[in-house]
């Protein structure tokens, strides 16, 4: 009898499900059509392609990216290794690439559906990182903001570019 | 004999019985065509055509629906404090209130009106009247929040506004109350002697929406009802519905519907402002409050203003005219071509029908049939279109589809009526449920009406809905009108008491809508634009809280040296950049209300401390998985304890001193 019912709810279920495909939302449409199987890169997903570093460090830009980062950032992202609700940015260019940094900066919904290395620190962290509307101008400024506290506080940056 | 007796009151009750469910059963049920549900289905994820702004009468503020789905939107506080966000009770929304009767924090919401440019809606700003202590609110349609409120000094029950031209020059407004000018100590029996009038013109800035009462026209102490301004040809003049022309002050029900006709007011208003120009108006003392946001702090601030202009029609010669209008009129409506004027007489079997032309004609002819205080009455049928003759009862108020046909709600016998504004022709007529005011199409008294749906805005509601005790919502019901005949296909609940309604395109207000706000352009002073800028400052017996929010922490969120009888601000900033990501805040005890903060926006809660002990506070908006988290503790200590006052996050706590330290460093550094 069980076996039975369970047949039943299955099907109908099954029945649901395909009943649903032919009167998708616009949502759903999206979903499934950006929802590709992940394939990790490097560089993230998201409009920055190429980041050209450039020796020594630009003084303006790490002025600038360390007053983005007092108002948009500090809250959660310590300048230290330490986690708080996000992970302490301490070597992060170590970690990672340009690219991956300012795309989970200026992309950071999509990495968090998509990226594998961005759902993995989600699963750590449990608190899905904002989207802070910062514009990509801004997020250069960012990473070179990190990278004056990477050389701060570990003594070399950028590690990350010869790591792939 | 007594049998007999009994018998006939039985079979009286039971014929009675038999008619009146007859009744209710042919009121309440119409025949749907199977196809109406789909037609205003809306499916999830679907977004709707048209976005419906209905006043809330007594509610003070404005609901914002989906058409066709009749899904609500938003409850957009407007004229009433609303401690669901801390509207009116934040630091920032008190200013709102003031009036010069002192803060007001109710009112009785009834015409919106929506910004046109060439008579059609641009989708800027949302006007709308408090009734009770006369206000104009402006709602910006970006954020949709009520940015400014402006007092209509000496009129009375603000109902006749405030009503639009056709490039947003002007709100035209006129008091429905007559009332002794300046208000003074008279016996009311002395109305005739005492008691006046006045039209008013609200001047809007086309760049930033900022309302000004740019002059007020000196009238008769009769009641002004409702009002429409002309477009097209007809653009400059204003017509404005009177009813208690007899000027009677007690038993209206009976003494202000003596006569035959009451009067419609047309008033030439670039006239008028040429009057003003050449220095015509008078200046006279008064007292209103202009409130209104400053977009960089967003604070309201309150200034009052003393004077106002009048114009006196005897000393302005062709600026106001009246023309009879059958018995107590309510809606004046404007055809889209500018061409006819409706007149509807709540208490007349017919409409009367103007002709912008024929009004123009006799004025030009003087055919007039007499004054009254200096205004020329035109002569009734000199300035006839025609008359709808006999199309229901109790006509309030017309709008257009654009096609050349007018409908009109009639409340006593609960119905729309279609029909053609040429022919004056009835063409189809529809029961709605029950007793319609107004009326709305989707730009239904613009030059350009899109006319696919009605709405018809019932005041009783009784069997529509499954019973709420005595307090029912009202109801609403939703008209397909793009065929020959109007077609039933929706019936919605509505909040408050909706008055009037205006509906737009949502292409006009969607791509303008704003996501959040800016945090380097928040402006506010006790603002903190990062967490490094959290800190408690105390000022005497002021503790200013320079609180942020973000996902999942406030900080500071641990607050110590409160004392009694400190007065504690919290000010907290959201720090999120994201679209839907509002932070509230509530703290034990509050006798104001909590706060929701927008993202990039700084509000800020009034807090004394009741009693000494260590109270809690969270975030009100559920907005991660770690909302439940997102909490601190203030302690609070008896007066003159020698408690540091000291905050922090985290177990990094601070105090005064560190504070100031810390500052010297950064000066150093800099």
């Amino acid at each position: 009898m069980k076996k039975i019912i369970l047949l039943i709810l299955g099907s109908l279920s099954l029945n649901l499900i395909s009943c649903g495909d032919g009167g998708k939302s616009r949502i759903d449409k999206i979903k499934s059509e950006t929802i590709k199987t992940p394939e990790a890169n490097p560089k993230g997903i998201g409009e920055v392609k190429n980041v050209t570093l450039t020796d020594p460090l630009e003084e303006n830009m790490i002025k600038s990216g360390k007053a983005i980062y007092e108002m948009k950032c500090s809250a959660c992202h310590k300048l230290t290794d330490q986690r708080v609700v996000g992970p302490g940015w301490a070597g992060v260019t170590n970690k990672r690439r340009p690219e991956w940094i300012m795309n989970m900066i200026t992309n950071v919904d999509v990495m968090l559906d998509q990226d594998p290395e961005a759902q993995k620190l989600l699963e750590e962290c449990l608190t899905r990182m904002p989207n802070q509307g910062v514009a990509i101008g801004d997020a250069r400024d960012l990473l070179e903001f990190m990278r004056q506290n990477d050389l701060d506080k570990t003594q070399q940056k950028d590690q990350a570019l010869t790591k792939n | 004999m007594k049998k007999t007796k009994i018998q006939k009151i039985v079979w009286f009750l039971f014929s009675l019985a038999v008619f009146v469910t007859a009744c209710s059963k042919r009121d309440s049920k119409t025949v749907l065509e199977g196809d109406a549900a789909s037609q205003a289905y809306v499916a999830p994820g679907e977004y709707d055509e048209f976005y419906a702004f209905l006043s809330g009468g007594f509610s003070g503020q404005v609901t914002a629906y989906g058409l066709p789905s009749g899904r609500l939107l938003k409850e957009i506080p407007v004229l009433s404090k609303y401690p669901e966000n801390g509207y009116g009770y934040s630091e920032e929304t008190k200013a709102m209130f003031n009036t010069s009767f002192g803060e007001v924090p109710w009112d009785d919401t009834h015409h919106i009106e929506l910004s046109q440019t060439n008579g059609e809606f641009d989708g800027r700003w949302l006007f709308v009247n408090g009734n009770n202590t006369p206000r104009i609110a402006r709602v910006d349609l970006t954020t949709f929040e009520t940015v400014e409120i402006l007092e209509i000094p000496d009129v009375a029950g603000l109902h006749c506004a405030p009503f639009v031209t056709e490039n947003s020059e002007y709100l035209v407004s006129g008091t429905r109350f007559s009332v002794p000018i300046p208000q003074r100590d008279v016996p009311i029996a002395t109305y005739k002697e005492n008691f006046e009038g006045l039209i008013n013109y609200v001047g809007i800035n086309q760049e930033t929406g900022e309302m000004s009462l740019d002059f007020q026209i000196r009238m008769p102490g009769f009641n002004y009802d409702l009002a429409r301004n002309g477009k097209g040809k007809s653009h400059g003049w204003s017509f404005l519905t009177t009813y208690n022309s007899e000027q009677a002050y007690t038993l209206l029900e009976v003494n202000a519907s003596q006569k035959d006709k009451d009067l419609l007011a047309i008033v030439n208003w670039k006239k008028a402002e040429e009057y003003v120009k050449q220095g015509k108006g008078k200046e006279r003392q008064t007292s209103y409050y202009h409130n209104l946001v400053n977009e960089r702090t967003s604070i309201a601030e309150s200034k009052e203003i003393t004077t106002t202009t009048i114009l006196d029609p005897a000393d302005c010669p062709d600026m106001v005219y009246f023309i009879p209008v059958p018995k107590s009129p309510h809606g004046c409506d404007v055809n889209p071509s500018g061409d006819y004027i409706v007149g509807n007489g709540k208490l007349s079997a017919d409409m009367s029908i103007y002709s912008f032309d024929k009004l123009m004609a006799a004025i030009e002819g003087k055919d007039f049939a007499g004054e009254i205080n200096g205004i020329p009455v035109i002569n009734y049928e000199s300035g006839l279109h025609g008359i709808l003759k006999k199309p229901g009862l109790g006509p309030l108020h017309t709008e257009f589809d654009g096609k050349g046909n007018a409908y009109t709600t009639f409340f006593i016998s609960s119905e729309v009526v279609k029909w053609d504004v040429e022919k004056l022709e009835i063409l189809d007529k529809q029961s709605t449920f029950y007793s319609p005011g107004h009326l709305v199409i989707p730009g239904g008294e613009t030059r350009k009406p899109f006319g696919k749906y009605l709405v018809a805005m019932n005041k009783i509601t009784k069997d529509r809905y499954l019973p709420t005790g005595p307090e029912l919502a009202h109801s609403a019901q939703l008209f397909d009108i793009s065929g020959d005949k109007m077609k039933l296909i929706l019936d919605f609940p509505t909040k408050g008491e909706p008055h009037y309604a205006q509906a737009i395109p949502a292409s006009k207000i969607q791509p303008n809508s704003k996501k959040f706000y800016k945090i380097e352009e928040n402006g506010h002073p006790y603002a903190a634009k990062g967490e490094g800028q959290a800190k408690v400052v105390r000022e005497g017996n002021e503790v200013h809280v320079y609180m942020t929010a973000i996902r999942s922490h406030l900080a500071p969120d641990n607050i110590e040296g409160i004392k009694m009888g400190d007065e504690v601000y919290f000010h907290l900033t959201n720090l999120e950049q994201d679209w839907d990501v509002p932070h509230g805040f509530a703290v034990q005890g509050a006798n104001n209300a909590e706060l929701l903060v927008m993202p990039g926006q700084t509000r800020t809660l009034k807090w004394e401390p009741f009693k000494p002990g260590v109270f809690a506070f969270y975030c009100t908006d559920f907005c991660s998985a770690l909302h439940q988290e997102m909490s601190g503790y203030v302690r609070v200590s008896p007066k003159g304890s020698d408690v540091k006052l000291m905050w922090g996050l985290n177990n990094e706590n601070k105090d005064e001193e560190t504070l100031r330290e810390m500052l010297k460093e950064q000066e150093r550094s800099q």
